[in-house]
């Protein structure tokens, strides 16, 4: 019963369309991960066949080493919050905030409901809301009730904070902590937006146009950007066959974001040139191997820069 | 809080010393739990407890089964002449680098640190009298 995720070759595709592309990955049980990827990056497909809404077109996906499509005992095991929730029966007129509850209570078996309650106040929703008419905001804030007090052994939220305002996202992360640290089990959390949640991951998985692009701890892949600035040969010198993701150059002065870790030879060669090194942000590094004018597996070439 | 650039274990590990340094967390005193620094900080509490294990390696922290982890005895000794030992090379060197590049005489350098640190040789700045040799410092430099 740890909730441990395999992922082996999975394929999702739209006709001609290929969403998702042969991913092969572990999400270990009983922590926290994120799920990274541009808009359209395949992300929301993946985790459709994750939580078997769909069946995978090519491979499979193991809940604690069995398969979950078509599994009843894995599906009652896993909670997928699609946006803002798309799991209710949403868009009925006559729908409302307690309605989708109600519904949640029933369908998962370990539905909390006390816990659900405290949200519900600490979210400020008003149960008799009307579903249609709720903002963006109001919509998030219930899509993560919903993941959250399902206290489902796998939960997964596609990008259902998003929508949240600046507040009440803090109060989702402190819930999110707070109830992973009384209940704990997986978590995984699909964004764009990293800045502000990366620090809650404890591991981290990009994907770009629908293949595995990284897998990683979210410390480590901290520590393999760095960005190197000085004189613009100094710097040519020194990051010469490294993987460059981005170059700029500002009169003499040039700066180079390398991916991989530089040696300590490196290092020490670095300072001595009168080298700056500076970590990179995770959010920076994932804009960098997602842009397509960079992200290849080649090193970029000493000609290409922009 | 954390600046997102180094990982995050690394900063709360230095912060800890930073404090068992400062005397501001005592000898055999208990260090907050994984789970408090991790709502606290809002951090993953896996990277909380990877800060943990550094500092029990490197004898600052030791752990108490079932009760949480503690200051060891003797950590703040330890900590400052690990700190002794780095202080030439990355902080004393790179601050002559710097003086040197800029023209600074090392006279005027050495002055500062007497002010600063007392004069062994001076009584007035041995016996504590900062203020004292400021001044003395300033006509000089006059």
């Amino acid at each position: 019963m740890t909730g441990r995720l395999e992922l082996q070759d999975l394929t999702v595709r739209y006709g001609d369309t290929v969403a998702v592309d042969r991913v092969t990955a572990t999400l270990e049980g009983g922590r926290i991960h994120g799920l990274l990827g541009r808009n359209g990056s395949g992300k929301t497909s993946l985790l459709s066949a994750v939580a078997a809404f769909r069946r995978p077109d090519g491979g499979q996906v193991l809940l604690d080493g069995e398969p979950v499509f078509e599994n009843p005992a894995a599906v009652r095991r896993m909670c997928l919050i699609r946006g803002a929730g798309d799991t209710v029966v949403h868009d009925w007129p006559g729908d409302r905030v307690r309605h989708a509850l109600d519904l949640a209570a029933r369908l998962r078996p370990h539905w909390d409901r006390d816990h659900a309650d405290r949200l519900v106040e600490r979210f400020a929703l008003r149960r008799t809301a009307r579903l249609s008419e709720l903002s963006r905001g109001q919509r998030s804030a219930l899509g993560v009730v919903l993941g959250l007090a399902s206290r489902a052994p796998v939960t997964i939220l596609d990008e259902s904070y998003i929508g949240l305002d600046a507040p009440s996202r803090y109060a989702f992360y402190d819930e999110l902590l707070a109830d992973h640290s009384a209940h704990p089990r997986t978590i995984l959390l699909a964004t764009h937006l990293i800045e502000e949640v990366a620090a809650l991951f404890e591991t981290v998985t990009i994907i770009d146009r629908g293949r595995l692009l990284l897998q990683g701890s979210a410390d480590d892949l901290r520590a393999r950007g760095a960005a190197v600035t000085g004189p613009a040969e100094a710097v040519a010198d020194l990051t010469d066959g490294m993987r460059v993701l981005a170059s700029k150059q500002l009169g003499p002065t040039r700066s180079d974001t390398v991916f991989g870790e530089l040696t300590t030879e490196q290092i020490t060669r670095a300072r001595r040139a009168g080298l700056q090194l500076d970590p990179v942000p995770l959010q920076d590094l994932f804009v960098h191997l997602t842009d397509p004018a960079t992200a290849t597996e080649q090193p970029v070439s000493e000609g290409s820069l922009r | 809080m954390f600046d997102d650039r180094r990982p995050i274990y690394r900063q709360i590990a230095e912060r800890i010393r930073a404090e068992v340094l400062s005397g501001s967390l005592g000898e055999d005193e208990q260090v907050m739990s994984t789970t408090q620094y991790a709502t606290h900080f809002r951090i993953n509490p896996a990277t909380a407890a990877k800060a943990f294990a550094e500092l029990v390696d490197e004898g600052v922290l030791y752990k108490r089964r079932g009760v949480g982890m503690f200051v060891a005895p003797g950590a703040r000794e330890t900590l400052r002449a690990h700190r002794r030992a780095r202080f030439v090379a990355e902080v004393l060197d790179p601050m002559i680098d710097e003086a040197d590049a800029i023209g600074l005489d090392p006279a005027h350098l050495v002055e500062r640190i007497h002010e600063r640190m007392g004069d062994p040789a001076d009584p007035r700045a041995a016996a504590g009298s900062v203020a004292g040799s400021v001044a003395d410092g300033r006509e000089e430099a006059r």
